[in-house]
Parts: structure tokens; C-alpha cells; sequence
């Protein structure tokens, strides 16, 4: 894959208009060759509409783009030949058989019915579909539609994979299988650009990732760096007694000299704080521990991927989330 | 979903390595081998789905037999006499009822994400409306020989003889096709399933019932006969009436060609346009 420029996707100031709706608002994508990259922002952020027009879908309203060195309004035919998509909704027909929407997946991408059949089968076994293959979807459990629908964007290996929240509603089994195939579909050399709302599968998936909130680029970079980006770490304390929580609250915040964070787990025993250097974290632990506190448990941590997003947003990824899922047909 | 079949598991390499036959990109599907894909679909979905078994050999018996008996006598004298008269009509309506599945289909594959998936392979898009009907062809043979052979079962006469008959097929082959394009322009233009589904077999309630498939125009008041004129399925159904009897006015054939003609002109070019457009 030397050949390949550095960039499999490259957009500049790209534009999606829906009536008064700037869906996507001066968008500009770089994912490099080679790399998982995570696209991560709350509902109604345009992520959907982003992998829409950079699949062909969709057509900008201005800006550009280019996938796999083509243009996705000028060269949308030799977008199509090198990519694969695993959208949102699921692309299967619910009667016909697991392995049938394999194969017709196959001939869609020109291979003839033999090998499509052996393809399918084969891609059965690697999502341990094996057994459901002969049975129509409509039986399917929805972590097995999950695996057989983004099972048929890899029917032929695709240099690159578009994938719209490959994960939602997965349980976390499925969740692992169909992580697993994203990396190996990248060791060999693929490009794998992926939506979420998952933080934890941005953290551990991507190489790579770029936040976006109402149409715009927010940050990017690896999650490491994201993460590193807010200085202070936090501090994290379970307390034994929960009555005791105001009082340990006010000892932290004098050791360290930062406001405690007003808990949104509703857990009354936990308590976090922000925190610049561990010298300090020691310290607030052995105020608390002269106070005679019992502390049961305490991490020190980098941020979350969520805590930066909120720091640059001033929201979290979550929000919405509800509102669309209602959308998905059931 | 057993841990044994975890362990058989093929490797990486052997799933995305583009040493593996399969999972090269193959040359670009030509228009005719898309189309043979969607036909190929559209017979596989003959077998698993029982609406379209039931439209297609079921409900066309079941009408033969409550029409031509329970209401053979009171239209016509007798049950006998009735069924040379609707037996072809009701082949024809059997053929409409059925022609409405793959345009349902379409829509389904609109609302869900297969249609996003189509569009993003490299295939000749118009095939999944081509070939999806060149599937239909073989279901609506099906459709049309059932009704057919329990009617001479039962004691339909055609007059036109083998070769009668055989080119009624024909037309309704041709007529179907273009009907379809009418239920496939519902399909392309309302996003939502039950809606279209709704509206589609409303219309198809209303062309069914107002033509001649069930009693002559003839006997029906003037502004009656003026609607059902002017109803496609009318000139369909004469049309065949009168090749399976042999005794087709020539004036009948053309108004039955012309039906198919204006369907395909009235429905088909915006149907197209609005299928390449979509989402656009």
C-alpha cells in the first residue's frame, strides 16, 4: 500500500445544507492511509451526513472532497469501486437468509455467484455466523444482524470501510468480534473510517480521532494526545461513609486547591477532582486519612474522552442520544 | 453461536489478504449481470415470502372459486357461463395484485439502508428496477397458469384455442410490466412503507373494482361506464377476454396496447428520475 498517498480522505470546507439546516458546516476531514480513524461527536452532529457525501450518497452542497485520491462528485464510479459502507440502518433484506444477503452483496460488488457464495461463507465463519447462515434475518438476534450487515461491507475487501456506528446495540461480545475484524482489516493494509458515540470504542479502536459538533471540526489527533490536551488529570475517591462526603469534599478541595466536581453518577460516596500533579493527590489522600476518613477505593486518572469533549464544547458526546435511536426502524 | 465455532475462526490473513480469491475486487459488474442479481433476488424472495406466494397462486384460487360460485349464477345465469366470461379478468387481476410485491420491496429497501448500500457499489443502478422486474416475469407466469388451469378445471372454454390463450399471456406479460411501473412510482415517492403500502393497494382496490374484470361495462349506469373506460385494467382485461375467446375487435387490441403504452410513459421516466435523485 506504498503507492497509496498518505491521505485516503481529504476534505476542504465541506458543506451539507438542509433547507435553514447546515447539517455539515465547513468540515475539513483528514484520515490518514492505514489507520482506523474515529469520527466522534454527539447526535445531530453530522456524522451520518459527513460518511454520506463521502461515500457518493450525497452530494455537497460546496467544498470538496477526496477518497482514495478521486473526487466524490467528479469520480463517484471510482469512489464506489474501492469503498465499502456499513451504514446506519441496517442494509439487509430481512427474507432472505444470512448467507443469501452475502451473496447478493458479492454480485453488487461484480464477483460471480460461486465465489460470492464461498466469500459469504467464509465471512460467516469469521463472525461466527456459521450456524444462522441458512436462516432468513428476520430471525436474526439484533447483535447478529449487526455482525452480518457489517459482514457484507467486507465482502470484498474494501481499501477503505466507512463504518456508521458499527457497534450500537451490540452486546459486548459482538462489540469485540466486530473490533477484531475492523484491526485485521486495517493490518492488511485497509482504511477504516468509523462513526461512534462510544467513547470507550474511540479510546481503544481508533488510531486516530476527530471531534465534531454542529458540522465543524472541534480537535484532532490520537486519543492520547486529546486527552493530554487538558493538562490536569483526576482524582477520584470512594469513601466508606457517604454521610461523611461534604466533609471529605472540603479537605480535598484545601489540599488541592481545586473545586470538587459535583458527581453526575449520582453515586453519594464517590467524589472527583481535578487535579494538576500527583504529589498533590498524595497529599489530599493523607489529609483524609488524619481525618480518619475511610476511603475504600481511589484512582488517579488522565481525563476521559468525554471530559475533553466537554471542555471544548461545553457539552457532552451523549446528548440526543435518545432522539435517535427513536428514528431507527425497528 | 457455540465457543467451538469461535476457535474455527479463519484467520486474519486469510479473511482480507488479497492473495484470497474472494476477497479481490473483481472487474466492475456489467448492466446485464446487475440485473440477473436483482432478478436472482427477487426468485430467491418468491420462495421465503409467503405474501408473495399467497398473492401469487392462493388468492387468485380462492377468487376463482367464490366468484364464479357464489355470485356465477346471479351475474351471468350460471356459474358455468359466468366463468367464461371472468376467468380471463380474473387472471388479470391476480397479475395486478401481484405486480404491486417488488414495488413494495423497493420502497422497503428505500426506508431501510440497502438502498444506501446499492448506491455505493459500483453496478449499473438502473438494474434494480430491470432486473427486479425481469425476476417478476417467472412469478407472474406462476401467477397467471394457476388461475388458468382451475379454470379449465372447472370448465372454462377459450374459444381462441392454445394459441388464444398463449398470446393473452403475452400481453398480460406486457401489461403487468407496465402497471408495475405505476406502483413502482409510489414506491420511489412516498419514503414511508405503510404509507405507500397504504396507498398503493387503495389504488389497486379502486382500478381493480372499477373496470369491467368483474361485469360488463355495458350493464353499469352511463357516468360508471364512462369511469371504467377510461381504468387501464378495463382495456387489459378486454384485451385478454377477447384473445383467449378468439374474438378480439381490432380496435380492442389497440386500445389494449395503448394502456400499457401510457402507463409506461406516465410512470415510468419520472419513476426513474426520481429513483437517481433520491437523497440527492
Amino acid at each position: 500500500m506504498t503507492t497509496n498517498p498518505a491521505l485516503a480522505i481529504e476534505t476542504h470546507e465541506l458543506v451539507k445544507v438542509y433547507g435553514e439546516t447546515r447539517a455539515v458546516d465547513g468540515l475539513d476531514l483528514a484520515v490518514r492511509t492505514g489507520t482506523i480513524h474515529g469520527v466522534l461527536g454527539p447526535n445531530g452532529a453530522g456524522k451520518t451526513t459527513a460518511i454520506k457525501m463521502l461515500t457518493t450518497l450525497l452530494r455537497p452542497t460546496s467544498g470538496t472532497a477526496t477518497v482514495l485520491g478521486h473526487d466524490v462528485v467528479r469520480e463517484a464510479s471510482a469512489v464506489r469501486r474501492r469503498i465499502g459502507l456499513t451504514g446506519q440502518t441496517m442494509a439487509l433484506d430481512e427474507d432472505m437468509t444470512g448467507l443469501q444477503n452475502l451473496i447478493l452483496a458479492g454480485r453488487l460488488q461484480g464477483l460471480r455467484h460461486g465465489p460470492a457464495r464461498a466469500r459469504g461463507e467464509q465471512l460467516l465463519a469469521a463472525f461466527d455466523l456459521t450456524e444462522v447462515g441458512n436462516r432468513l434475518v428476520k430471525t436474526y438476534s439484533g447483535g447478529q444482524r449487526r455482525r452480518i450487515d457489517v459482514a457484507a461491507s467486507m465482502v470484498v475487501t474494501p481499501e477503505l470501510l466507512f463504518l456508521d456506528e458499527p457497534t450500537t446495540g451490540l452486546d459486548p461480545r459482538s462489540r469485540s468480534e466486530v473490533w477484531q475484524m475492523i484491526r485485521d482489516l486495517v493490518r492488511d493494509g485497509g482504511t477504516v473510517l468509523l462513526t461512534t458515540q462510544y467513547l470507550d470504542e474511540a479510546d481503544h479502536l481508533a488510531d486516530e480521532l476527530t471531534l465534531i459538533d454542529q458540522g465543524r471540526l472541534v480537535a484532532r489527533g490520537t486519543p492520547p494526545e486529546l486527552k493530554a490536551s487538558r493538562a490536569e488529570g483526576v482524582l477520584e475517591v470512594q469513601l466508606v461513609d457517604p454521610a461523611r462526603r461534604a466533609e471529605a469534599g472540603a479537605l480535598l478541595a484545601g489540599a488541592i486547591g481545586a473545586s470538587v466536581e459535583p458527581d453526575s453518577d449520582s453515586n453519594p460516596s464517590r467524589l472527583s477532582v481535578k487535579i494538576a500533579d500527583a504529589d498533590r493527590a498524595a497529599r489530599a489522600l493523607g489529609e483524609l486519612a488524619r481525618a480518619g476518613i475511610g476511603v475504600e477505593d481511589f484512582s488517579l486518572g488522565k481525563p476521559s474522552l468525554d471530559t475533553v469533549f466537554l471542555a471544548l464544547t461545553g457539552h457532552s458526546t451523549l446528548d440526543g442520544t435518545r432522539e435517535e435511536e427513536a428514528e431507527v426502524p425497528a | 453461536m457455540t465457543s467451538s465455532s469461535t476457535e474455527a475462526r479463519p484467520a486474519a490473513a486469510e479473511i482480507f489478504s488479497r492473495s484470497v480469491a474472494g476477497a479481490q475486487r473483481p472487474p466492475a459488474p456489467g448492466p446485464l449481470f446487475a440485473c440477473r442479481t436483482f432478478a436472482w433476488r427477487t426468485l430467491i424472495k418468491l420462495k421465503y415470502v409467503q405474501d408473495h406466494l399467497g398473492t401469487a397462486v392462493v388468492f387468485p384460487v380462492i377468487l376463482t372459486l367464490v366468484f364464479t360460485y357464489l355470485l356465477g349464477g346471479a351475474i351471468a345465469g350460471s356459474p358455468r357461463e359466468y366463468l367464461q366470461f371472468f376467468l380471463p379478468g380474473v387472471i388479470v387481476l391476480s397479475l395486478v395484485a401481484s405486480s404491486m410485491m417488488s414495488a413494495l420491496t423497493l420502497n422497503r429497501d428505500i426506508a431501510t439502508g440497502m438502498f444506501d448500500r446499492v448506491r455505493s457499489t459500483p453496478i449499473w443502478q438502473p438494474a434494480v428496477l430491470v432486473g427486479t422486474m425481469g425476476g417478476d416475469v417467472l412469478r407472474y407466469a406462476l401467477t397467471s397458469v394457476v388461475p388458468l388451469a382451475l379454470g379449465l378445471l372447472l370448465g372454462f372454454r377459450p374459444d381462441g384455442g392454445f394459441s388464444g390463450v398463449l398470446l393473452a399471456l403475452l400481453y398480460l406479460q406486457l401489461f403487468t410490466f407496465s402497471v408495475s411501473w405505476l406502483w413502482m412510482f409510489f414506491a420511489v415517492l412516498i419514503p414511508q412503507p405503510t404509507a405507500a403500502a397504504g396507498i398503493v393497494n387503495l389504488l389497486q382496490f379502486i382500478l381493480l373494482f372499477g373496470s369491467n374484470i368483474l361485469a360488463p361495462q355495458q350493464t353499469m349506469p352511463g357516468w360508471l361506464e364512462a369511469v371504467v373506460k377510461l381504468n387501464p385494467v378495463t382495456h387489459a382485461a378486454t384485451t385478454t377476454r377477447g384473445l383467449m375467446h378468439g374474438d378480439l375487435a381490432s380496435g380492442d387490441l389497440g386500445a389494449g396496447l395503448l394502456a400499457c403504452a401510457v402507463l409506461v410513459v406516465l410512470f415510468a421516466p419520472p419513476t426513474v428520475l426520481l429513483y437517481s435523485r433520491k437523497q440527492r
